[in-house]
């Protein structure tokens, strides 16, 4: 049987065309992130130097930095990291080993997913009734708190896939040598899924280290340097949201060098997860 | 079903006795009245062809089957003078009755704490003897010379057959009476096959043994009793030699001559 030439020269056309359509695509969204990745660089890096480290915002038309944003925004972000990781790593450690085969389970992990989906300013309106309204102020504790109601559901979420990850002969194997269930999570289950659920604790502080809106109803903001959580305290996209929109060209360029800071963070904190989780597949 | 007392050699005790074992996954019944003697420092094979519930039997002994739901056994599994269905405390049982399994499974930490892990779980010991016992638990899986200078690397790093030593070195060092055996060579290449069926050899001279196995070569090699199980049910269990040269029952002699399974 001869070989139709007309017929594989055809589908070697069909196949370069989708080939050069996939690298075009590619190329698009690169681009795209590129372009804005510049953008940033090229108009925040004008207004960086040591003073955004050492100044607070300042009024228009005065020089300054964004200490106190800068500061405010790692205290919630840590804040509600250690306030919303342990519930998370304790709901997803329920899900996924005590409750795996309960239907509470997949009640809670339907709920979780629409936590999970649900728009952040929700939380911020949620947290505004909860907290702020009977405290009869804006705080850092809310901010905080707002923060760690957004990390709790994308812990859970990664904590309950990475243990499923786990397979099961090593949970029946440890069981097999007499160890409670506690240790054979505590011991076996979380160090065979560690990268995993640190990459997804990592992935949770990327995600509410830009969020803005749940902080807007909370945290507010605040024009100077402020330790006390129960007061308003500033953080940088609050800072990014209020600095943009305003008219003064001083405070744009403060908005875009903190648009760059925050991205370069986030940026920092993917790749750190990204080469977490890569380096437990070489295992 | 008459064969057991027949064979019940004089002198032999009984470390576990089945009777009547019926075992359900859901509604479905997968073991159907079995009742055999697992006897002391002795290795007992369970061959037949795949589903006949095999695993299954030797899952119930050390209650394996809890961990999943809807999972259930009746009957009766003696286990020196109690019996294994009523016990409260299964890591008591398990630690009583150690299991290794059909693939390696390493845990995700260093050779050592692989095996000083689960003697540390049950006796408070200073190192040096800790370190002596993961040593001696080595030594009967006889793993120790190849990783005596590698005890620190992740046990992950070890090759399969020498993962599946690692394992039954494990099991080994925190002393049960039982081990059963679910077809521990079924991953491994002919030469860590075996040398895993030396060590069964050896291991029996201290422990009860129960081994899984679908090659019958292997069955005929270490064990000294053999059930054959078809279907959920019992078809014959005695002497091994006597089972796969004169088997009483016509269907063992169409399985050990390859006419099915």
């Amino acid at each position: 049987m001869a070989l139709d030439i007309a017929k594989y020269r055809r589908r070697r056309l069909r196949s370069t065309i989708t080939v050069a359509l996939c690298w075009a695509a590619s190329a698009l969204g690169l681009t795209i992130l590129g372009v804005i990745l510049a953008t940033l660089l090229y108009k925040g890096i004008a207004g960086f130097g040591p003073k955004v480290f050492t100044e607070m915002t300042p009024p228009p038309g005065s020089d300054g930095g964004l200490l106190n944003a800068i500061a405010g925004s790692l205290v919630m972000t840590i804040a509600g990291v250690i306030v919303g990781t342990p519930i998370g790593i304790l709901a997803g450690t329920y899900l996924a080993e005590y409750g795996r085969y309960s239907k509470v389970s997949s009640v809670i992990r339907f709920i979780n997913d629409i936590l999970l989906s649900a728009p952040s300013i929700v939380t911020g309106l949620f947290v505004y009734e909860l907290l702020v309204r009977p405290m009869g102020h804006f705080s850092a504790f809310a901010g905080a708190a707002a923060l760690a109601v957004l990390v709790i559901p994308t812990v859970v979420r990664t904590t309950e896939n990475m243990l499923l990850l786990v397979p099961n002969q090593l949970r029946e194997a440890s069981s097999a040598l007499g160890l409670p269930q506690s240790l054979v999570i505590r011991k076996v289950a979380y160090k065979a899924a560690r990268a995993g659920m640190i990459t997804g604790v990592l992935l949770a502080v990327a995600r509410v280290s830009g969020e803005t809106a749940p902080l807007l109803f909370t945290a507010l903001n605040n024009q100077f340097w402020s330790t006390n959580l129960n007061a308003p305290m500033a953080s940088l996209p609050v800072v990014i949201f209020q600095y943009a929109l305003s008219p003064y060209e001083d405070w744009q360029r403060l908005a875009w060098t903190g648009a760059l800071l925050i991205t370069a963070a986030v940026l920092t904190l993917s790749i750190a997860a990204r080469w977490l989780s890569s380096s437990r597949t070489q295992q | 079903m008459n064969l057991m007392s027949k064979d019940v050699d004089t002198g032999l005790t009984e470390k576990i006795t089945v009777s009547n074992l019926k075992f359900f996954y859901g509604s479905t019944l997968a073991l159907k009245n079995i009742s055999l003697p697992l006897y002391e420092r002795q290795v007992t094979a369970f061959i037949g062809p795949s589903g006949c519930g095999k695993s299954t039997l030797l899952r119930v002994l050390n209650r394996m089957y809890d961990l999943y739901p809807n999972q259930r056994a009746e009957g009766q599994v003696m286990f020196d003078g109690e019996n294994v269905l009523d016990m409260t405390d299964l890591n008591l049982l398990r630690s009583r009755i150690g299991m290794v399994f059909q693939k390696p499974t390493p845990f995700p930490m260093t050779i050592y704490e692989n095996i000083a892990f689960g003697i540390r779980l049950y006796e408070r010991l200073p190192k040096s003897e800790v370190d002596g016992r993961v040593e001696s638990a080595l030594e009967k899986a006889a793993l120790w010379k190849e990783v005596k200078d590698k005890l620190h690397s992740s046990g992950l790093s070890l090759s399969g057959g020498q993962q599946q030593r690692l394992c039954i070195a494990r099991t080994v060092a925190i002393r049960p009476e039982v081990i059963l055996f679910d077809e521990p060579c079924s991953a491994l290449d002919p030469i860590s096959t075996a040398k895993v069926e030396e060590l069964i050899d050896e291991l029996k001279n201290e422990f009860t043994i129960a081994i899984v196995t679908h090659n019958m070569q292997q069955a005929a090699r270490v064990s000294q009793r053999t059930a054959f199980m078809y279907l959920g049910e019992l078809v014959e269990f005695g002497v091994t030699q006597k089972l796969f040269t004169n088997p009483s029952d016509k269907r063992t002699q169409d399985y050990i001559t390859g006419r099915f399974g």
